[in-house]
């Protein structure tokens, strides 16, 4: 290796503060938690030290197993509606005249700083019996009075790509913007229309971004605590929303430790066998 | 000045893993010259300097600059100044700032750093330069700015690594002999790589030809031209013919034709170098001396320069060249002979 | 498909400011209660902001939490983006793997995590808890933009600079360390804001102890709604509307965002 570039005892010192660091407050912590799953639970919020398999016994019953595959289902609809929607829109975003594309980006680039709780109240009132759709409708005519559509599945679904969407579109612009547009100019030149031109020459190109931002989505709204909280009933709760409830209102910290960790394995897992899948996959 | 900055390099190896870009190299290389490593990439020339540098540290063997070994030492130790291929000017600071770098490291003063740059920039042409942002310059104000700053401070060694590849041909050529006048003005020892044999004909007191690792040849630039040692080298610096063929109890046969040849003795396969330059067109019907007859392939006149291609039934189609003057009208197709003169003709193999 | 191309971006831009538009609405509302139409006009929500002293330490305290954890998070960060960068390190995938993962995570792991180690350590409920596991959990961001930055710079800047007779630390400090200061900087910015915004680590971590913003809000809301949460929702979209249009306009948001430069050069 070149001289330069030699680990020196200086290099190492400097590293060890960051990894020490990452050690005490990450890697400590996680550790700790797996202990936590152990132990026994006391009425009241408090936990002693103890070797029980009760809480990962909980993890084989029904009602977290139905949490867990209703996690997994929405997250993916939500991911899959948030990349359809996103992966042609960047698309065309990347091809627009300078101005409208960098104000969109600057809306696209707003949405992100808002806070997930700020999202959740927006949607909630846009959804809401007071000062939302429907009022409008009323308003317009077209319905006789105000509903609510929220808490309920689909304001959950909506909440959740609102704030996966900006990512993705992060996620894929880099590429996109740097997809020759010589490659659609030659399908075209071949007789191709821009319809068959999109599915034929730049989905297949997108694909491992496509796969790259829909996993983004899926793992950043597996993520999410407020949204699902505030716009769903218990029924559209997803495991953050469930495991936090365990820790904190129900107090049963060993079972939240217990849930916590599988959460990470799933989370890990489904990235791996997505990543290695693809890997696979590319020639 | 005491001319300084004699390089010896002895035993130089090194391996990458598995691979051996150096694979053994010993040169005495004299102090006040300007020294090329040529070769194609590859070849383990950048290596070479890299190891010099300090950049690299070698698999084996030693570098000893004016019999000091400095081979455990480290770049900022060494007193060197190097020219990258990629310039690495730093971004972040302006010309003057570039060119002060060795010197505010230093500690020097803020009135000893400005006059010393303002004569560094009156060295290299860029006058008045100094406060310019590295990326308002140009391709060849960049070069110059790089060069300035390595000879800050008066350096034993001036390294430079391609230093003109990126470069467009016609400020190549420009630049190539700013960069001569400059080493000879200062007498410094300059070691430069560089895979453009034109370019280290154009500028070198010696060349060091290599391949694959091992220096092939060491010699003045007309030397070595006119006196290949092997085909590759033969090949690398211009262009040659290379005649293949055989030859016993000293004498040799090319393509069945008796070839009369310098320096040949004993038998067995035999290669001859020939300069296109020096080879002729015949087109009288019987062929004196050496010479092979053929057929024309190719007619390509530039004006300025006329080439044939014949194809005489060897590897490859003679190529035989020359000026306007020497042209001779010849066609496609047309039979005719090549004439080899025997001081032209060099033996590189066998 | 030129019409596609207009109905679906019209889509995006009515899906992405439909509920912003709706909660500036309400925050100019005259009325405590949410209603639409609105009655009146009125600023006095966002002046709530400042008169009531539950929400200005509510700000207060998440501006110190995000301004300490990112400076923090970016501390943590750097060393490890540029030694990672710098040097063959053998280790050097898991090491950054494991900077990685923090972030990678559903939050509410860290948050539980942080929760049981804090408790077990008996000293929780306190800002510096959350600081230091905001700092860990936001850390990712400055190290891949550090990451990025060494990255794309000329490895022979730090050569040519000890060709120069610059040692390594000077080299460091002296041309390594001011071309990072950009990525630093983006580091920081978006440790800051993600900070600012996070509600379930902050939560988990201080429990009722420390009010951040977004705590505040929660907690209001389940009291039942005043427009000055939509006051507050207002003012971080301005903010960040008004940083990212001047980004647009003095620096270059394309090229921040991954653009090719080839994009860069279209004047249509």
């Amino acid at each position: 290796m070149s001289e330069v570039r030699r680990p020196t005892r200086g290099s190492w010192a400097v590293l060890s503060f960051p990894l020490a660091m990452l050690t005490v407050f990450f890697l400590a912590p996680f550790a700790i938690m797996f202990a936590t799953s152990f132990y026994h639970r006391i009425e009241g919020g408090f936990y002693e030290p103890a070797f029980e398999l009760a809480s990962w016994e909980r993890l084989l019953q029904g009602v977290f197993i139905e949490r867990t595959l209703f996690s997994i289902g929405i997250c993916l609809l939500a991911g899959a509606v948030c990349i359809v929607i996103a992966f042609p829109f960047t698309y065309f975003l990347t091809r627009m005249r300078r101005r409208s594309h960098v104000a969109l980006l600057v809306l696209i680039m707003s949405a992100l700083a808002l806070s997930e709780v700020i999202v959740g109240f927006a949607w909630s009132v846009l959804l809401g019996r007071a000062a939302g759709i429907s009022n409008i409708l009323v308003w317009l005519g077209v319905m006789d009075e105000s509903a609510a559509y929220q808490p309920s599945f689909i304001a959950v679904l909506l909440g959740l790509s609102y704030i996966a969407f900006p990512y993705c579109i992060l996620a894929l612009y880099p590429q996109l913007s740097r997809l020759d547009p010589e490659l659609t100019e030659a399908a075209q030149t071949m007789g191709a229309s821009p319809w068959r031109t999109f599915w034929t020459v730049v989905v297949p190109i997108g694909r491992p971004i496509i796969l790259a931002g829909f996993l983004l989505a899926f793992v950043f709204t597996l993520g999410s605590y407020l949204i699902p909280a505030f716009l769903g009933r218990p029924e559209h709760w997803t495991l953050s929303v469930f495991i936090s409830d365990q820790a904190t209102f129900n107090a049963n910290v060993p079972f939240a430790a217990a849930m916590a960790l599988f959460l990470t394995v799933l989370s890990l897992g489904v990235v791996g066998v997505v990543t290695w899948f693809e890997g696979g996959t590319r020639r | 000045m005491l001319a300084r900055g004699g390089l010896r390099l002895e035993g130089l190896v090194k391996r990458f893993g598995d691979v051996e870009a150096v694979a053994g190299v010993d040169l005495r290389l004299p102090p006040g010259k300007l020294i090329s490593f040529l070769g194609p990439s590859g070849c383990g020339k950048t290596t070479m300097l890299r190891m010099i540098a300090g950049l690299e540290r070698p698999t084996q063997g030693r570098v000893h600059l004016d019999d000091e070994d400095i081979t455990d030492r480290p770049p900022h130790l060494r007193d060197i100044g190097m020219v990258f291929q990629t310039l690495a000017l730093f971004p972040h600071l302006s010309v003057a700032g570039n060119v002060g770098y060795p010197m505010r490291i230093r500690g020097a003063q803020k009135p000893e750093i400005q006059s010393r740059v303002d004569e560094l920039l009156g060295l290299v042409s860029l006058h008045g330069l100094g406060d310019r942002r590295i990326s308002q310059l140009s391709g060849g104000q960049r070069q110059r700015v790089a060069t300035a700053r390595a000879l800050a401070l008066e350096p034993r060694l001036f390294l430079l690594d391609e230093p003109l590849s990126a470069l467009d041909a016609n400020l190549r050529e420009q630049l190539q002999v700013e960069l001569r006048l400059l080493q000879q003005k200062l007498g410094i020892t300059t070691v430069m790589v560089t895979h453009d044999q034109r370019e280290a004909m154009t500028m070198s007191d010696l060349v060091v030809v290599m391949n694959e690792g091992k220096v092939e040849q060491v010699g003045e630039p007309l030397d070595v031209y006119r006196h290949p040692g092997s085909p590759f080298v033969a090949s690398f610096i211009g262009r040659t013919n290379l005649l293949r063929g055989e030859a016993s109890d000293g004498l040799v046969r090319i393509g069945g034709r008796p070839f009369d040849v310098e320096g040949v003795v004993g038998s067995g396969p035999v290669t001859l170098s020939v300069r296109p330059e020096d080879a002729h067109l015949q087109t009288t019907p019987a062929p004196e001396g050496n010479a092979l007859t053929g057929r024309v392939v190719f007619v390509r006149d530039l004006g300025e320069l006329f080439e044939c291609y014949v194809d005489c039934g060897l590897d490859e189609p003679v190529v035989v060249a020359g000026s306007p003057r020497e042209r001779v009208d010849v066609r496609q197709g047309q039979s005719v002979s090549v004439a080899f003169p025997r001081e032209a003709c060099v033996v590189v193999e066998g | 498909m030129r019409a596609l191309k207009w109905i679906l971006t019209s889509f995006v831009v009515v899906f992405i400011l439909a509920p912003l538009i709706i909660v500036a609405v309400v925050s100019f509302n005259q009325n405590r209660y949410m209603d639409f139409p609105p009655e009146g006009f009125s600023l006095h929500w966002y002046a709530e902001l400042w008169n009531d002293t539950g929400w200005r330490d509510a700000i207060v305290t998440s501006l110190l939490v995000a301004a300490a954890s990112a400076a923090l998070a970016v501390a943590i960060a750097t060393p490890m983006a540029f030694v990672l960068r710098a040097y063959d390190i053998r280790l050097a995938p898991a090491i950054f793997a494991l900077g990685i993962l923090p972030f990678m995570l559903p939050p509410v792991i860290s948050a539980l995590g942080a929760l049981v180690f804090w408790s077990s350590l008996g000293f929780s409920g306190r800002m510096e808890n959350i600081i230091i596991s905001h700092a860990i959990f936001f850390s990712t961001l400055p190290l891949i933009t550090v990451s990025l930055a060494m990255e794309t710079m000329d490895p022979a800047l730090p050569e040519a600079a000890q060709t120069l007779g610059a040692n390594p630390r000077t080299s460091f400090r002296t041309i390594t360390l001011p071309l990072l200061v950009p990525s630093m900087i983006t580091g920081y910015a978006a440790a800051f804001v993600l900070s600012l915004n996070e509600y379930i680590i902050a939560f988990m971590v201080s429990r009722f102890s420390v009010v951040t913003l977004p705590i505040k809000i929660v907690n209001d809301l389940r009291y039942g709604f005043t427009p000055t949460i939509a006051a507050v929702a207002v003012v971080f979209i301005l903010i960040a509307t008004t940083i990212f249009t001047l980004f647009a306009l003095f620096g270059n948001l394309l090229k921040f965002l991954g653009a090719d430069p080839a994009i860069l050069e279209r004047e249509r």
